[in-house]
């Protein structure tokens, strides 16, 4: 089981543009009222796309 | 919480920004502090000079020395900054109403000049802050709110504009591909000279609806679609390269530095009175 | 032998000399007539003292790039005449909202338009106090000989640093093209204001707090680790953006007051032959050198009559000229315009005297002759 912990959202950034879940190659996210969240966090290969493309700054990788 | 990287170099008390869901200006701000953190820059020594529009509001959120101009006129003044401290790294955010068309007069002289800035224009291909009219890079055909039938006029490819000016570093890349974009703007920062970066990014809230382009997801598709690196593109018959933009590395040049420039004139006259 | 600190010299390199013991050490500046010998005499001056030299694309350019060398400490001029001075409006206006100093030169000529490029005119006194759009005060001198010019010019960069504001210098056409004999000061002579830079550490710098005593937020110059905002919105004391309507009340207040409330500092003045006058000239820049020449013919004839002359034509020295009107029968108010300072005059003397104006826009220097004619005729 990965820890949840690499791969961290900041709720009140995220504006619900949905670039993040369009681009994550393995559907990782997805949104829910509005906003991102995790769906699947065991199919993340951390390749850093979702931060990448964030416009908001409000999903990205590793530990604080 | 945010990024090692947004917490470092975005003011984050200002945080969340103004941009609506989609706009991809917030991906290529990010592209921009990337570059200047792959380079080390000394964030004291970076100046990021700014005009007026969407793109224009970047400035603010950055943790550098930060100036939001008028409009058009951040060139100008970035002009005066470089040239009165050269050390300073300045770089120029800015819009394509802002550059190109208000702007349009000191973008081509800081080229000819050569002044050792980096321009990286958001090319959104409308003006936002005001609601959706034409601008200087909207395709022909295409609407605005003062458009309303179709844009009659030409638009520019304000990367030839910069080549014929005479930047030394020219290259053009898309939101669909944020690497590039990274990799352009150090290339631009490492350029001693003028360098000019074409950044084609989404307004899905006025160009994209005025366009029936979708969302920021399909706009960021559509322009992976659209987009053809040069080496590509040169390989390409000729029936197939319309309608493709280019992206990557437009061009490259040698010639003398404005500042540098000075100081010789400078060292050259030095004790005379 | 000691070499002699008299020299024969034009206004417009007066100007230069000056800005250069002022400590200038950045111009941008566009050709325009008649102010271009300042761009040229600055191209020549600034590399030899290590300064900066700039001709820009355009007159918006040149205050664009002027304002942008001050933010990085360096103290900066533009010069111009009224078609550039019309440009650069917008660019005064964001050194008032961001309070950046830098000082305007413009050596009027005839206008509107491209007007009389050769021929004197005082037509911009409105245009330098109202130019800019939008609630604002303003700091604009109006020297009257070469050697003058050579003092309000350091004047100017020194109100500048000293309020982080845009001064502007109006010149006469006649008097930047004349040539006077002036004594250059030695520079330990010449009291220099330099902007107060903050001490505190980085991470405490309020970009447009104002502490305890300060008229005006210490400035940081770009480069020395205090990273802030410049931005030509209404902004709080962190220098960030806000609509607050509070916020907006209290910043534009204070951009106004920090001039208003300071005239006695700021403002500046002569007078002559006017202790035993009953009755008065205003005038400024070039027209009171012929009104002082007038006062001394119509004094021979028996006339009790003296000049007031601004040196600070904003903002106006009303204390000054409203107890000169409670002591004197009339005033008349002499300008190469057809009244604009006989407006601001009237308004401030009118309810004590009578105040009449005499101008004229034709080219043409107003001579005593035709002062003196003036005044004669005219009954009271």
């Amino acid at each position: 089981m990965k820890t949840i912990e690499k791969l961290n959202i900041e709720i009140n950034l995220c504006k619900g543009c949905g670039i993040c879940v369009a681009f994550c190659p393995k559907d990782v996210l997805e949104i829910n009222n509005g906003k991102v969240r995790i769906k699947d966090i065991n199919s993340c290969i951390e390749c850093g796309q979702c931060e990448l493309r964030c416009p908001d700054y409000a999903i990205y990788l590793g530990g604080k | 919480m945010v990024s090692h990287l947004v917490e470092k170099y975005f003011r984050t008390e200002t945080l969340p920004h103004i941009w609506c869901p989609g706009c991809g200006n917030g991906t290529v701000t990010r592209a921009i502090v990337k570059a200047i953190d792959n380079l080390g820059l000394d964030q004291d020594q970076v100046c990021i000079v700014s005009g007026i529009g969407c793109s224009s509001r970047a400035a603010g959120y950055l943790d550098f020395n930060t100036v939001h101009t008028t409009h058009g006129r951040a060139l100008a003044f970035a002009t005066g900054i470089k040239l009165a401290n050269p050390k300073l790294t300045v770089i120029v955010i800015t819009g394509d109403g802002d550059c190109a068309a208000i702007g349009g007069n000191h973008l081509i002289h800081a080229a000819r000049r050569n002044i050792d800035i980096t321009t990286i224009v958001f090319n959104n291909n409308i003006y936002g802050m005001t609601g959706g009219q034409y601008s200087p890079t909207t395709p022909t055909g295409d609407k605005g709110t003062t458009a309303p039938y179709g844009n009659i006029d030409a638009n520019f490819d304000l990367c030839n504009l910069a080549v014929s000016a005479g930047a030394t570093y020219v290259a053009r890349s898309s939101l669909s591909n944020p690497n590039m974009i990274i990799k352009q703007v150090e290339e631009g920062i490492k350029n001693k000279g003028f360098s000019f970066i074409e950044t084609l990014t989404t307004c899905p809230t006025y160009y994209g609806r005025k366009n029936k382009k979708g969302d920021g997801v399909e706009m960021i598709r559509y322009l992976g679609e659209k987009t053809i690196n040069k080496i590509a593109y040169d390989k390409l018959p000729e029936e197939k390269r319309k309608d493709k933009i280019i992206i990557g590395e437009i061009f490259r040049g040698d010639r003398p530095e404005f500042t540098e420039e000075y100081q010789k004139v400078i060292e050259s006259i030095k004790g005379e009175i | 032998m000691p070499k002699s600190n008299v020299k024969l010299m034009q206004g417009n390199e007066a100007c230069v000399e000056g800005a250069i013991v002022a400590g200038m050490e950045f111009f941008a500046g566009y050709p325009i007539t008649p102010s271009t010998e300042i761009a040229e005499l600055s191209a020549a001056k600034l590399p030899k003292i290590g300064g900066k030299f700039i001709q820009m694309e355009d007159e918006i350019a040149s205050i664009s790039a002027t304002i942008g060398a001050s933010l990085t400490g360096k103290k900066s001029m533009t010069a111009t005449s009224g078609p550039g001075f019309s440009l650069k409006q917008e660019g005064i206006g964001y050194a008032i909202m961001a309070e950046i100093p830098c000082v305007i030169v413009n050596v009027q000529r005839g206008g509107p338009s491209t007007g009389l490029p050769t021929a004197p005119a005082q037509g911009d006194i409105m245009q330098a106090r109202w130019g800019t759009h939008g609630e604002h005060s303003i700091i604009a001198l109006y020297p009257s000989t070469v050697k003058e010019i050579f003092y309000t010019t350091i004047k100017a960069f020194n109100l500048s640093e000293k309020y982080r504001t845009p001064v502007i210098l109006l010149m006469d056409e006649v008097i930047g093209h004349m040539r006077e004999k002036i004594e250059i000061p030695n520079k330990d002579e010449i009291e220099i204001y330099n902007r107060k830079e903050p001490t505190q550490a980085p991470s405490d710098y309020k970009p447009y707090e104002i502490k305890n005593g300060d008229i005006v937020p210490e400035m940081a110059s770009f480069g020395k680790g205090y990273r802030y905002h410049v931005t030509g919105l209404v902004h709080d004391e962190t220098g960030f953006p806000t609509s607050d309507h509070e916020v907006a009340e209290k910043l534009i207040t204070r951009l106004v007051n920090k001039i208003e409330a300071n005239k006695d500092d700021i403002v500046e003045y002569e007078e002559y032959r006017l202790e035993d006058a009953d009755e008065a000239i205003i005038a400024y820049g070039a027209t009171a050198r012929s009104a002082k020449s007038a006062i001394d013919t119509l004094r021979e004839e028996g006339r009790k009559i003296g000049l007031f002359r601004p040196i600070t034509i904003w903002p106006v020295a009303e204390k000054q000229i409203e107890e000169l009107a409670k002591r004197v029968r009339s005033i008349t108010v002499v300008e190469m315009n057809l009244g604009q300072y006989f407006e601001v005059i009237d308004r401030i003397a009118g309810k004590h005297t009578k105040v009449v104006k005499y101008g004229r826009v034709n080219g043409e220097l107003i001579n005593p002759k035709e002062i003196i004619a003036f005044i004669n005729n005219r009954r009271g």
